[in-house]
């Protein structure tokens, strides 16, 4: 078997005396979108921060490319290929859709130490940019100010900025927090284009999302994983049931 | 024996800090406030002592009519100002607050003239007391060491025993906790208020005899403050006790001994200007040192991102 | 900027008038009102760069004003030793500055919010008090600076009005340079920084980097400042560097409006043009600019310069 791009091995992070991730394993193949699933409070935020560098493990290794990034800061992952949407929406309120964007490809483009000529006219910048906003829909909204965006509009715009970093690791936080039926169809349908050209690692609550889109599923519970296997093997696991499906607690996505 | 003595400056300054700094992290751990007016108060306090102790002829009922006094213009100035300034940026409150210690040192100026006051040490105690055979410390001195520690007790008694002093606790680790409790935040927030105010007047008013009575001299300690509470960690009085009486101790002990340790190095004249500026620096070099290695402070409380 | 809204005609004018002002004072003998633009022209210079990491990087420094007395210094001391040459003198204020800069922002920077605030204060003290323990330079009374830098026939900065002008166009090339910096690349990476750390980083900025050169930079404009400051008084003492003088400044960049382009210079304007005109009213003006302070804060938001942009909705 192909090396997998993510490996996750005996991960351990504490806070205090709650352990909020538990010996944690997990691959990630290239190409495939895998879903991470568990009730609230199984330390799915914290996986995701640990993977994408704003929070150190306690102990355990984190191999992506090949490559051990377990301390690595955060940016220098950004630099591998690893980009991250936020399960609160985190984006620079007081610019545009479009200099968010922009930004998020001018990180990738060499330095910034220029202090000369204006780098909201760099051309192969804007254009990145505004593909990057067309491909989830946005293009319209591209000089509107983000904080003027609706919800919905923001968590798309949180996608186009990680996609703006050409990654190949897609970590998405709950893409889907917060949106409304049409937005939440036009996010589901998004990601199955994107699957096609870049790894996803998906946190989600919707189960018809999850179901829907994922190649494999991991379900988290108390931060450890107790079944990581392709869909219909995870829907008729009987622990996972007692766990979380069965127990109401999934939430729908217009909760 | 000179290091006893020094010992005890050290600790009756760094005592005097304490007060100053409680009501400072109290005020900046529950309400996020940055008040550099705080050393107003603290003037406040040793002007209102210096002019009731000459109305009433009696070191004790000046003390006291200060206090009250102080109380006073400091829940006033929380209810008119304050209450404002909170969730405000810290920016806006430093700015604001700034633009207070101007308009204070103005009016005591106007009330009270620009040359200052003087506050003379009560009678029975300006001798000296034998606390060892053959040792005298300055009775006055003693007397701010047991009143700054039964101070502390007393709010270590209320802070760690009393209902509102959970919610002191609570309110300086998570904020949005002691709302969602359900209690009358803005009385709570004006009597923690009226305490530091009460506390900063304190302090003023026991150094007035000693040190000084004089526009600006909120400022200068103001300063101290501000390091005491970022080294003990904000919001946290254990921390303000700790990091004041280290403060103290290192400030006192170092001006003494540095121009000593200094001339083993240096020449004579090399030596004294060098200790001058260290000493003074050294309470800064601590707080470089302590962020740098514990940036949260040595008794950090928030818990919260 | 658009070319005909009130508050760009307002800046054209002020513009116009601060270049046209030698000639105003010069048929009108008013000597004293050329002295007090020049030391507001050099506070507007240290109040922009301030704004620089204050405004645009929404890094809260208060020891800036250290800065002011590096520069004032390194003029001072080597007048003192003899070398009066500004080509030594003004290189040496502004590397002096950058290199403070450098090794206060290399620790600072590994702090945030008010530590950060205090850190910066703890440095700038620091130097003040190494300052007032430099017994061959004055120490505590400062140093008297009996010549200004020469920089041989071409200009002469003991006559007041080309000082001025030096002055002035010193603060206008810094204030384009400010204007191209916050539009590069640089620029907006700093901004961004301000606006959301957390998602920079996410993006791969290594956040650090950038915040200690916007430091350095802003250090290095606050020395140039310092230089000129010392010049212009003819004297330099610790007391420059005092924490309060810290706090003045942020006042100066706050009320004329955070992150804008000419907020610092409206505020130095407004601060110490206010505390001339009330002075001459009250010996008490502090107490009217105190609460005028606050209500500003309260009130008024985005400073002066703020207000001003909310003139063409009015």
């Amino acid at each position: 078997m192909v090396d997998p791009l993510l490996r996750v091995e005996n991960l351990v992070r504490r806070f205090g005396g709650i352990v909020a991730t538990d010996n944690l394993s997990l691959d990630v193949a290239r190409g495939e979108l895998h879903a991470i699933i568990g009730p609230n409070g199984a330390g799915k935020t914290t996986l995701i921060s640990q993977l994408t560098g704003q929070l150190l493990p306690n102990s355990g290794s984190i191999r992506f490319c090949d490559q051990d990034i377990t301390s690595l800061p955060a940016h220098r992952r950004s630099a591998l290929g690893l980009a991250r949407s936020f399960q609160i929406t985190s984006l620079l309120p007081d610019f545009t859709a479009i200099d968010n964007v922009a930004l998020a490809a001018q990180a990738h483009d060499g330095h910034s130490f220029r202090f000369w000529g204006n780098a909201r006219k760099e051309g192969h910048l804007r254009e990145a940019a505004r593909a990057a906003l067309d491909r989830v829909g946005l293009a319209h909204r591209a000089e509107i100010v983000v904080s003027k965006l609706s919800h919905g509009e923001q968590r798309e715009l949180e996608l186009a900025v990680a996609l703006a970093t050409k990654p190949q690791l897609l970590l998405l936080d709950e893409p889907m927090a917060g949106l409304g039926i049409t937005e939440s169809a036009r996010m589901v349908k998004l990601l199955q284009e994107l699957r096609r050209e870049v790894t996803i690692v998906l946190v989600e609550h919707d189960m018809d999302a999850v179901f829907a889109l994922a190649d494999r599923i991991t379900v988290l519970v108390y931060g450890r994983v107790i079944a990581s296997d392709v869909p219909s093997a995870i829907r008729s696991n009987e622990e996972v049931k007692r766990a979380y499906l069965g127990d109401q607690h999934a939430v729908t996505r217009h909760g | 024996m000179l290091l006893l003595e020094q010992f005890l400056n050290g600790l009756q300054f760094g005592l005097l800090l304490f007060l100053l700094a409680a009501g400072l992290t109290l005020v900046f751990g529950i309400m996020d406030l940055v008040n550099l007016a705080h050393g107003s108060l603290y003037m406040l306090g040793a002007y209102f002592a210096a002019t009731f102790a000459a109305w009433t002829g009696s070191f004790l009922f000046g003390a006291a009519l200060a206090l009250v006094a102080t109380l006073i213009v400091g829940m006033i100035l929380e209810i008119i100002v304050f209450q404002r300034l909170y969730g405000r940026d810290h920016l806006d409150q430093v700015l604001g607050t700034f633009g207070l210690i101007l308009f204070f040192n103005e009016l005591v100026r106007l009330i009270w003239g620009p040359g200052g006051l003087t506050l003379s040490l009560p009678s029975w105690l300006s001798g000296a007391v034998q606390i060892l055979p053959g040792v005298y410390y300055p009775a006055y001195r003693l007397a701010i060491i047991a009143v700054a520690l039964a101070v502390a007790l007393m709010l270590y008694v209320i802070v760690m025993r009393t209902r509102v002093g959970m919610l002191i606790r609570a309110g300086a680790s998570n904020r949005e906790m002691i709302g969602a409790l359900g209690i009358n935040i803005n009385l709570l927030f004006t009597l923690v208020f009226g305490l530091g105010a009460a506390l900063a007047g304190l302090a003023g008013l026991m150094q007035a005899p000693i040190l000084t009575v004089q526009i600006g001299m909120g400022e200068n300690i103001l300063i101290l403050a501000f390091v005491v509470i970022v080294i003990g960690g904000i919001g946290s009085i254990r921390g303000a006790f700790a990091a004041a009486v280290l403060i103290g101790l290192v400030d006192t002990l170092g001006r003494i001994f540095l121009p000593d340790l200094l001339r083993l190095v240096l020449s004579g004249t090399a030596a004294s200007s060098a200790a001058r500026a260290l000493s003074s620096m050294l309470i800064y070099l601590t707080m470089a040192i302590v962020l740098v290695v514990r940036p949260e402070g040595l008794f950090p409380t928030t818990s919260q991102r | 900027m658009k070319p005909t809204d009130p508050r760009t005609i307002l800046i054209a004018l002020l513009c116009a008038a601060l270049i046209l002002l030698p000639l105003y004072t010069g048929f009108t003998g008013n000597v004293f009102m050329l002295t007090l633009f020049t030391r507001i022209i050099i506070f507007a210079l240290a109040a922009t760069s301030l704004n620089l990491i204050l405004g645009y990087g929404g890094m809260m420094s208060f020891g800036h004003a250290a800065y002011l007395g590096i520069g004032g210094y390194a003029v001072g001391i080597l007048a003192h030793e003899g070398i009066t040459s500004g080509l030594v003198q003004f290189p040496v204020a502004v590397l002096a500055s950058a290199l403070f800069a450098l090794v206060v922002g290399s620790l600072s920077l590994r702090t945030r919010g008010v530590y950060f605030i205090m850190i910066t204060l703890a440095f700038g003290q620091m130097i003040y008090y190494v300052a007032a323990g430099l017994d061959r330079y004055g120490s505590d009374d400062g140093l008297t600076i009996y010549r200004r830098s020469q920089f041989g026939g071409l200009i002469d900065l003991s006559n007041r009005t080309q000082f001025y002008y030096v002055c002035l166009a010193v603060l206008f090339a810094c204030l384009y340079l400010v204007w191209r910096i916050v539009n590069s690349r640089f620029g907006l990476v700093i901004q961004g920084i301000r606006s959301n750390e957390r998602r920079m980083q996410a993006i791969g900025f290594p956040v650090y980097r950038y915040r200690l050169a916007c430091f350095v930079i802003a250090g290095a404009m606050c020395g140039l400042a310092g230089a000129l400051l010392a010049n212009h008084t003819e004297f330099i003492s610790p007391s420059i560097m005092y924490w309060t003088r810290s706090g003045d400044l942020m006042v100066m960049v706050i009320l004329g409006g955070i992150g804008s382009l000419f907020g610092p210079l409206i505020g130095t304007i407004a601060f110490l043009a206010l505390e001339e005109v009330l002075s001459g009213i009250t010996e008490y003006w502090q107490i009217i600019i105190g609460p005028l302070l606050l209500l500003v804060v309260l009130f008024g938001r985005g400073g002066i310069d703020g207000w001003l942009g909310r003139l063409r909705r009015g």
